[in-house]
């Protein structure tokens, strides 16, 4: 019960942080910051359950209006920006990161790691996204799909990192992994 | 931790927030219902007012944290231009700037104590059937004592590459983030069983 707190309230601090590491610009001009990236390893390394939970303690955080979305943002306002879907998405692309990891435990953790990574922080977290964005601007799906489709390169990548990141962790501490308990 | 509320004591600030959340969702709920442009706009000189209610250099302060939406504004003027559409941009993104100004207002004028208390008054459904409510509260203290940490370490370790490398820092500062962290969850798990576990 203790270490499922800990490492609750850890990840979802870790999230925060990566928050605040400077976003770089990938060659074609589209930013990308690394908190998408701690949304993903909130499910690789933490399973469907306790990723959800702590990346919902993060927006819980950000909701009572603490800074800690990318970029110093936070507060109830976020909530109705037209980023907002991509909030409501992130828990849910938490859990289905994590339950893909839980559910294909006999394969390799590199591979299954980035294509969790990318089925849950991208295309569970883009319909969410897509979603909010034609809500809040009026707009289709695809309408809103077409205005950030371009950020999708950036997300690839960072899935492949958070692949990278949980072999490593599973390396440097194997114990770490709740989402596949040894 | 510095929180998004400010330091200047408004009105707003004596307001219980329990009020205050409940005034926003039904003014968000109307917003997304008003279909006509003078609305829109007289909801937005009420918003203006309502910052300019707490004194100047609150609405300025305020106003800043609306830059975020400039990106939209710019893509929906764009839009409507060239769809031939000008007044349903207009409409939308009075919509945009009154839902947001709206929400910052109420984050503005709310203690963050005072959040976590309607947080936690939220759940007392949830205690009532049974489910203990003490462990979300001893994570959110845990998270906002390990927010500024962790960007402390990432910190140091970009300041530790820079001593040693000549090439910027990249990604690869997270996987020792990251383990940094889990040592960090797993001292304070055995602190929190030493101390008498969560009940």
């Amino acid at each position: 019960m203790e270490r499922s707190v800990a490492y609750i309230a850890l990840f979802a601090a870790l999230t925060a942080a990566l928050g605040l590491v400077p976003q770089i610009t990938l060659a074609f001009g589209v930013p990308v910051t690394a908190q998408s990236l701690g949304i993903m390893l909130c499910g690789t390394v933490l399973g469907a359950r306790r990723g959800f939970l702590a990346v919902l303690l993060f927006l819980l955080l950000v909701a009572l209006g603490l800074p800690l979305l990318s970029g110093g943002r936070g507060g109830l306002g976020v909530f109705a920006s037209p980023t907002a879907g991509f909030l409501f998405g992130f828990p849910v692309a938490a859990f289905v990161t994590g339950l893909i990891m839980e559910r294909m435990r006999s394969l390799p953790l590199l591979p299954i790691a980035i294509l969790a990574s990318l089925l849950g922080g991208i295309l569970v977290l883009y319909l969410f996204g897509v979603s909010g964005m034609a809500i809040t601007l009026d707009k289709s799906f695809t309408e809103a799909a077409a205005l950030i489709l371009i950020f999708i390169p950036g997300d690839i990548l960072k899935a492949v990192i958070a692949g990278v990141l949980t072999a490593g962790l599973a390396r440097a501490r194997p114990g770490s992994l709740l989402s596949r308990p040894a | 931790m510095i929180s998004l509320t400010s330091p200047l004591e408004t009105w707003a600030h004596r307001v219980p927030v329990g009020w205050k959340l409940a005034a926003l969702s039904g003014a968000t709920l109307m917003l997304f219902s008003l279909q006509s442009i003078i609305l829109q706009v007289a909801a937005l000189t009420l918003a203006l007012m309502l910052y300019l209610s707490a004194g100047s250099l609150f609405a300025r302060s305020g106003l800043k944290t609306l830059r975020i939406l400039w990106p939209f504004f710019a893509v929906i003027v764009v839009w409507h231009l060239i769809e031939g559409t000008p007044q349903k941009g207009l409409m939308i993104a009075l919509r945009l700037a009154n839902t947001v100004a709206l929400a910052n207002f109420v984050t503005m004028t709310s203690r963050l104590s005072d959040m976590i208390d309607v947080a936690a008054w939220l759940l007392t459904p949830f205690r009532h059937i049974g489910l203990k409510t003490r462990a979300l509260e001893i994570a959110i203290a845990l998270v906002i004592r390990f927010t500024p940490l962790l960007g402390r370490r990432g910190a140091q370790l970009i300041e530790a590459w820079r001593a040693r490398s000549a090439r910027h820092p990249s990604w690869r500062i997270a996987l020792p983030m990251t383990v940094l962290a889990l040592d960090d969850a797993d001292h304070v798990a055995e602190a929190l069983k030493a101390r008498g576990g969560i009940h």
